[in-house]
């Protein structure tokens, strides 16, 4: 079970006092201290682990954030911001002395400027609704998780999300071109604007990924792009994840780079035809799922030179959609993965490791056999393009016994991970999660150098301080 | 004044140990063609990463590559070229346009982050830099990231030391993505355009679906270095063989509102954008300063047509966001620009100008104060004695 720092005792005394602070800044029901109302925020998308914050503050503007993050520091009170609480890494569990700043009511789009590409909206609008307000010409926010319904873009840049589409696309990094941020100290910065690249220092890329460590975001700046003219996705079954692993080497060999390149082992195929009757090939042990885009006579050349490719790997299975609605029926199983493992296993662990893809037909082995170690059923669904692993562990949590065996599964998992060349997340983050891995991708000086970055924003380590860092002795 | 070249990361860190005992300061650089950018720094002694070099690992299938920083840039592209792969982001080579000479490095590029043409599509440099190894302040190894594609544990070093110009810690050896390289190449090009009408059709080109992959202007005098006799604005396609005929011609169908646009074919074109890349359309004369700003797409032209109404010289690329001007090396030209830059949201960096004035004007924008304490901080975190490259981007930094 994961530690949590000791509680400051002497905020824990002040909690009304301090509850008072807050409400001075954020009037009405923008404060919760409610014990029944702080629940919803007593935990994340890794519900796991639970832990009721002292408070809840959910400020509408910069100015509040920074008042609100004036006062926590004069008051040694440690913070963990919070969008949607999509985190699959623990990255907005709370803690029992801190303040959670939410950034929910921040969900303004401020700006769209078709003419230079880019949008600026607040920290608590949704990935989705990004997109949902450019479509219309054409245009898209392209990191795409597969939360992005509900997640928060504020919370995509603390996490630097990718999703399907980064391996043509990138992640969220490569995506934004501002922001406006608030430290611990209440100083509101703006980072970068409508232009591309720093002048001097890299804030930007430092302070994306830092998992609100560094500072809050209250304002994002991203590049939107004009959608292609269209794209269209193909099916291909193979007899072994060796097979199918050979088969995107192939495919990436030939210079040919698709917009999406997703990876489904045999567990993951039946769970998810089971779920959405999507029509994958039960009789397969390895699945891409292959998207191109352009215009159709383009999508029918690539889509062509690509299946040439897959012929010369004996697919057991070979669709390639002719429309628009074949194409969202081949998507259909892959979207609805979470779901489909949610229907037959009450809890699972999504797990998100990287590994260099010419070790994949080894490493999903090992994972094989590790999992029918611990009893633990286990189904991989990745993006195949760049080695993001998800692998999912089934468990039930009521079974502690069971519990305990898939998280050890899970670290196995990174551990293995980590020794064939790859690393412990590739888009979810450290979190909580991971936080105790960190040693085996780093050494002390890799991990002391990251923490005195984190004390150069933050000296009293108030900002999300029990993430990413394993715990120090005493802490 | 001591040269040290070490041969391997060991030589590096004991050099770099060796100068924090004893508190002296290092001029950290790969070849040095990028040594007339920002402000000179005062050492005494010189650290050159130029013998660490070789490509350390080239995994084609996995788009990755690692060198150490010393590699040649033409030695490792030429390497990626023989797998039919590039570097995503086409960085330049100033060499030439600065009036030095030598064979630029990777570390060097990643160092100062310049990104060419493609940036606007592809991304920055620090966008591909996966993984890097590095020698801090105190002569101690660190590194961040590795050598797969997506990877987010822990704080992102990689892309705070690209572009940190050797300030925060010596990079030794870098590991990049890199792609299969295009198999086809043209431009759309539009004849005698003022730079307003050349950015807004840029604009549009940028905006349809085409993935114009560069996007410049060249007023009449930086076109007539390319042989032609008045402005060019230039729409670059990179794609599949079969896409780039049709992608072009359906690109000057969006640009018909602007002028009838001529197809340039793959040498014609690939010439054109290796002149942009560099900046050799521009030909500053000696002693004449080089700056690069980069703006909001849209403001590009006004801050053009501020520099040249003092004098100044430039062209437009990234679809009007980069604006680089040479002209004399007056406060009053400076002024002009960076007042321009300000007033287009964006910022400037100085690639060459007389000694006497880089060491007191800004090179690149100031920091708020709030930033500026953070960034002495960060500096502080890597290099608390203040031996790296001090004073390289701010001063006492």
């Amino acid at each position: 079970m994961i530690s949590l720092p000791v509680p400051k005792a002497d905020v824990l005394a002040r909690r009304e006092a301090i509850v008072a602070g807050l409400r001075r800044i954020v009037p009405g029901e923008g404060v919760i201290g409610d014990a029944l109302l702080l629940k919803p925020y007593e935990t994340d998308g890794l519900a796991i682990y639970r832990q009721p914050p002292m408070a809840v503050v959910l400020p509408e503007t910069t100015a509040q954030v920074a008042e609100i993050l004036r006062f926590c520091h004069a008051n040694g009170v440690r913070v963990v911001p919070r969008g949607a609480g999509t985190s699959l890494s623990g990255g907005a569990l709370p803690l029992a002395d801190s303040v959670v700043v939410g950034l929910a009511r921040m969900n303004q789009i401020l700006d769209i400027d078709y003419a230079d590409r880019c949008a600026t909206v607040q920290a608590g609008v949704t990935n989705l609704a990004i997109t949902g307000a450019v479509q219309d010409r054409g245009f898209f926010y392209a990191p795409d998780p597969s939360s992005q319904l509900a997640c928060m873009i504020g919370g995509n840049v603390g996490m630097n999300s990718g999703g399907a589409h980064c391996l043509k696309y990138g992640v969220t990094a490569n995506n934004l071109l501002g922001l406006t941020v608030v430290t611990i100290e209440g100083e509101v910065i703006r980072i970068g604007g409508a232009h591309l690249d720093a002048a001097g220092y890299d804030w930007l890329g430092l302070l994306t990924g830092s998992e609100g460590m560094l500072a809050v975001v209250t304002e994002v700046t991203v590049r939107i792009l004009r959608g292609p003219e269209g794209a269209r996705a193909m099916l291909a079954g193979f007899g072994s994840n060796e097979v199918a692993g050979a088969c995107v080497d192939a495919i990436i060999g030939a210079g040919i780079i698709p917009v999406a390149l997703e990876f489904m082992d045999r567990p993951a195929i039946h769970a998810c035809e089971a779920f959405a009757h999507a029509g994958y090939p039960l009789n397969a042990a390895a699945m891409l799922i292959i998207e191109v885009e352009g215009s159709l006579e383009e999508q029918a050349a690539l889509l062509g030179r690509i299946e040439r490719i897959c012929l010369d790997f004996d697919p057991v299975s070979l669709r390639v959609a002719a429309t628009a609605e074949e194409s969202a029926a081949i998507w259909k199983g892959r979207k609805g993965a979470f779901g489909a493992v949610g229907r037959i296993s009450p809890d699972y662990f999504c797990m998100d490791g990287t590994i260099p893809t010419s070790r994949l037909p080894e490493t999903l082995r090992r994972i094989g056999e590790m999992a029918a170690a611990a009893d633990l059923q286990v189904c991989n669904i990745f993006h195949a393009g760049d080695g993001n692993l998800h692998p999912l562990i089934m468990f039930d949590a009521n079974n502690a016994a069971q519990f305990a065996r898939a998280e050890a599964l899970g670290a196995d998992i990174l551990r293995l991970c980590v020794e064939v060349g790859g690393c412990l997340t590739g888009e979810h983050g450290v979190g909580i999660e991971k936080r105790d891995l960190m040693g085996s991708q780093f050494n002390a000086v890799d991990l002391d150098q990251q923490r005195a970055i984190k004390t150069a924003f933050d000296p009293g380590w108030l900002l999300n301080p029990a993430k990413v860092f394993p715990l120090l002795p005493g802490a | 004044m001591t040269l040290h070249s070490p041969v391997d990361e060991a030589g590096v860190q004991a050099a770099v140990a060796a100068a924090y005992a004893a508190r002296t300061p290092l001029l950290v650089q790969g070849a040095g063609t990028k040594a007339t950018m920002l402000r000179p720094v005062q050492a005494a002694h010189t650290l050159s990463l130029a013998a660490c070099a070789g490509v350390t690992l080239y995994a084609p299938k996995e788009l990755i590559v690692s060198a150490r920083a010393g590699t040649s840039l033409a030695a490792l592209e030429a390497e990626l070229a023989g797998a039919g792969q590039h570097m995503i982001a086409e960085p330049p080579d100033y060499a030439q346009l600065l009036g030095v000479d030598g064979a630029q490095t990777l570390g060097g590029v990643v160092a100062t982050n310049l990104s060419g043409p493609r940036r606007i599509t592809g991304g920055a440099v620090r966008d591909h830099v996966l993984g890097v190894r590095a020698v801090n302040g105190t002569g101690d190894v660190i590194k961040s990231g590795g050598r797969v594609l997506k990877n987010v544990t822990g704080l992102d070093l990689c892309k705070l030391l690209t572009g940190s110009h050797g300030t925060l810690a010596v990079l030794t050896e870098i590991t990049l993505k890199v792609l299969p390289a295009p198999e086809a190449t043209a431009s759309v090009v539009l004849l005698g355009q003022t730079a307003e009408a050349a950015v807004a059709a840029l604009s549009a080109a940028l905006g349809s679906p085409y993935g114009v992959s560069g996007a410049a202007y060249l007023p009449a005098e930086a076109a007539g270095v390319l042989g032609a006799g008045q402005a060019l604005t230039l729409a670059r396609l990179e794609d599949f063989a079969a896409s780039v005929p049709y992608r072009a011609d359906r690109l000057r169908g969006v640009l018909a509102s602007f002028g009838t646009a001529e197809i340039w074919e793959a040498d014609r074109s690939r010439a054109a954008w290796a002149a942009i890349r560099d900046a050799l359309v521009l030909q500053p004369e000696a002693g004449w300063a080089v700056w690069r700003v980069s703006v909001r797409p849209s403001r590009g032209a006004e801050v053009l047509a501020a520099a040249q109404a003092e004098g100044a010289a430039g062209f437009l690329d990234w679809g009007g966001g980069l604006v680089m001007l040479t002209g004399p090396a007056t406060e009053c030209l400076h002024s002009t620009i960076t007042a321009a830059a300000l007033r287009a949201g964006g910022v400037w960096t100085v690639l060459r100008a007389p000694a006497a004035w880089r060491s007191v004007a800004q090179m690149v924008p100031a920091e708020v104060p709030a930033l500026a304490v953070i960034s002495r901080r960060v500096k502080a975190a890597f290099d608390p004695a203040g031996i790296l490259n001090p004073g390289r981007i701010f001063a006492g930094v």
